[in-house]
């Protein structure tokens, strides 16, 4: 019994690792930069949420939407700001360090903001816990929201990725964004709009973290962050399942691991997982191997 | 696009710009930090300096503690100063991090500091005191509970050291029987958290308490622990002890919920503070026990006294065991500073070797107990049990 328990737990924990992922992936996969500052905004959209509903006795509801928004709108203008003027530069390195330098920023100023001391956030999540086998097996209701959230926003990316006339830019902007450009797409409004997407599943996935594990401080994102970033590439950097997958897998090792092995060395078991999987698959899981034509 | 290109050059200029006035802003800064320090050799006040994280992870301590010294140093200057010379008290931000508690430390030294109260954690205790006991100043942390952090004769501590909290909460659980089935979660990446931990485990053979469950977690995985809690509860602990600090805390008696884990949890001091957490649900932490030397409701002439000075002075706020500690802090050192016989216009590193001896003579009664101090800087003082009733905590 203690062992579905331990699974739940791994595939919960997984669950928002892999919403955090779907947003790098997203990101790597359209505009060919690791955004290192994704972490961060998720925790500036608990944040949201949570001025929100403590501070202005907003709806929950309502506050995820508009921290939806506020993410969006943080999410495009770091990207215009931070990102765009250096897309062409001589060195791919001078975006990424961009990138770490934004993190900080982030973090530094939700310090002056919000304050470091930690905040507890309010459960959002009013549906009752499961219990099964008489009281053995414990499902919150919150568990049971995030695998759900990430499903369903792992198919409605897919399908909008797929189906869509923006979602087919995003395609072909990520083959080639010089052909793409050629052929009359609007390459910045894409990259843009990823952006847009990439930072509105931020603020869900705060939502979520904070909702499964209640403590915010500046630097909750952080950590998640890295992990979820591992979790993509384990899955296969660029692919919305893969990220998914990475991110489920990576929770439930990381359970067992402290579960069956040691919680002591539950992070080393997690990262040499990692190691194995890229010695023997370079790309990650599910990656496309796409070979350069000359 | 031009336009872009010009403002982001503009901003690189004004940055610049920016940047090089600084450059001269900090030069003026040490002329006038020189001159300052020759003031204090002209012995007008003793510069007493603190260092503690005000932000960051750890800011509840910090705050406490600058709190406390700022109160007690007011105390101190409104009755006449230490032999009729007043205090100057300066508080720097470390962010509980070893490397920017070496740079506060030096930028108090620039200041002139001639004592230093700090620091309030552990790891940044230990860098700091590896530069202190070089310049040989004296050094008195609060709350810096890690044996390491005084293992030089210039540094002394107010709090117990972690092994010793760790001794005494097994005793604690043994003689009170609270239980013989006991769990421990606690952080092995945290030099206080496995030091109690350690001694803990020791001490807890000895009291005939049996370890059902030792479960550890790192600085990097600390957002989940119901794998530990279902370990603890799988392996039947009436107890579960956590030598961490109360923001793990707070997540893990939500997750203990979460899983209905309903059991005793015990800690020491580093869950002072858990009721101040923010939109925190309090009836989760009802009944946990603390293990603290401070008590804000106990009786004592001592610590009524400084929880009434501390609530006008700080909007109503109950002081914490780190505010208590600081506060006894400043009053060791001045008793210390008086039975020594030293002035202001002494250098810090003669200062310290006059208040090493004078340390080990002085009995402070303080409001975290009656303390005194052995030769390599531990105090001797009893600890106090607490636990958390309607929101509040109260001595048992």
């Amino acid at each position: 019994m203690s062992f579905i328990s331990y699974l739940i737990n791994g595939i919960s924990l997984g669950s928002v690792y892999a919403i955090i992922a779907l947003g790098y992936t997203m990101v790597y996969g359209i505009a060919k930069m690791l955004n290192f500052a994704h972490g961060d905004v998720i925790m500036i959209g608990a944040y949201v949420v949570l001025t929100m509903m403590t501070g202005a006795g907003v709806n929950p509801l309502l506050a995820v939407l508009i921290s939806m928004a506020a993410c969006t709108i943080l999410g495009m203008t770091i990207e215009k700001i931070a990102y765009k003027p250096l897309r062409n530069a001589a060195s791919p390195l001078a975006v990424l360090i961009t990138a770490i330098g934004v993190s900080y920023l982030l973090q530094n100023i939700a310090l002056l903001v919000f304050g470091a001391s930690a905040k507890s956030f309010t459960n959002i999540v009013n549906i009752p816990a499961l219990t099964l086998a008489g009281g053995k097996l414990i499902i919150t209701g919150t568990t049971i929201v995030t695998i759900f959230a990430c499903i369903i926003i792992m198919l409605g990316l897919t399908l909008f990725v797929n189906k869509t006339k923006p979602g087919q830019a995003m395609q072909a902007v990520s083959e080639d964004r010089g052909a793409a450009q050629l052929m009359g797409i609007n390459v910045n409004g894409t990259i843009s709009l990823t952006f847009a997407i990439g930072s509105a599943l931020a603020a869900i996935a705060g939502v979520l973290l904070c909702s499964a594990y209640p403590t915010l401080t500046p630097y909750t994102g952080a950590m998640p962050g890295i992990k979820a970033f591992v979790a993509a590439v384990f899955g296969g950097i660029g692919s919305i399942p893969g990220a998914m997958v990475g991110g489920i897998l990576l929770g439930i090792i990381e359970i067992m691991g402290k579960a069956y092995i040691s919680s002591q060395v539950a992070d080393a078991i997690v990262f040499a997982v990692l190691i194995v999987v890229l010695l023997v698959k370079p790309t990650g899981l599910f990656g496309k191997n796409i070979q350069e034509k000359v | 696009m031009k336009n872009m290109k010009k403002f982001v050059g503009l901003a690189l200029t004004a940055t610049l710009a920016a940047a090089s006035l600084a450059g001269c802003g900090s030069k003026n800064n040490d002329t006038s930090t020189g001159s300052s320090a020759s003031s204090a050799a002209d012995g007008t006040v003793y510069k007493i300096g603190g260092i503690g994280p005000v932000t960051g992870a750890a800011a509840a301590y910090g705050d406490a503690v600058e709190k406390g010294a700022k109160l007690a140093v007011e105390e101190i200057n409104a009755a006449g100063g230490i032999n009729g010379t007043p205090i100057e008290f300066k508080f720097e931000d470390d962010e509980h991090d070893a490397e920017k508690s070496v740079n506060a430390y030096n930028t108090l030294k620039d200041w002139g500091m001639q004592m230093l109260l700090g620091t309030v954690t552990s790891a940044p205790c230990i860098a700091v005191n590896a530069e202190a006991s070089n310049d040989n100043m004296f050094l008195l942390s609060p709350s810096g509970t890690a044996l390491e952090c005084i293992s030089t004769p210039n540094a002394f501590r107010v709090c117990f050291s972690d092994p010793a909290q760790g001794t005494k909460s097994a005793e604690y659980i043994g003689q009170n029987k609270l239980a013989t089935k006991v769990a421990a979660i606690y952080d092995s990446s945290d030099p206080y958290s496995s030091g109690i931990y350690e001694s803990f485990a020791a001490e807890a053979a000895n009291q005939g308490l049996e370890i059902v469950a030792s479960e550890a977690f790192t600085a990097d995985s600390k957002a989940d622990f119901k794998v530990q809690l279902q370990k603890a509860k799988d392996g039947g602990a009436e107890l579960v002890f956590l030598p961490i600090y109360y923001q793990e805390t707070a997540l893990i008696l939500k997750q203990a919920a979460d899983i209905g884990f309903d059991t005793q949890f015990f800690g020491c001091d580093g869950l002072d503070g858990i009721l101040g957490v923010e939109n925190f649900d309090t009836t989760l932490a009802e009944g946990v026990m603390l293990l603290t030397p401070f008590a804000a409701d106990a009786e004592d002439e001592a610590t009524q006294h400084f929880v009434k000075a501390y609530a006008e002075a700080y909007n109503n706020e109950t002081p914490i065991q780190f505010a208590a500690d600081a506060y006894d802090g400043i009053y060791a050192i001045k008793d210390a500073a008086e039975k020594a016989g030293i002035t202001a216009d002494m250098n810090a590193s003669d200062i310290c070797d006059a208040l090493k001896v004078s340390m080990t003579e002085i009995t402070l009664n303080g409001v975290t107990g009656t303390i005194s101090w052995t030769e390599d800087g531990e105090p001797s003082k009893e600890p106090k049990a607490v636990v958390i009733q309607n929101g509040a905590y109260t001595a048992m």
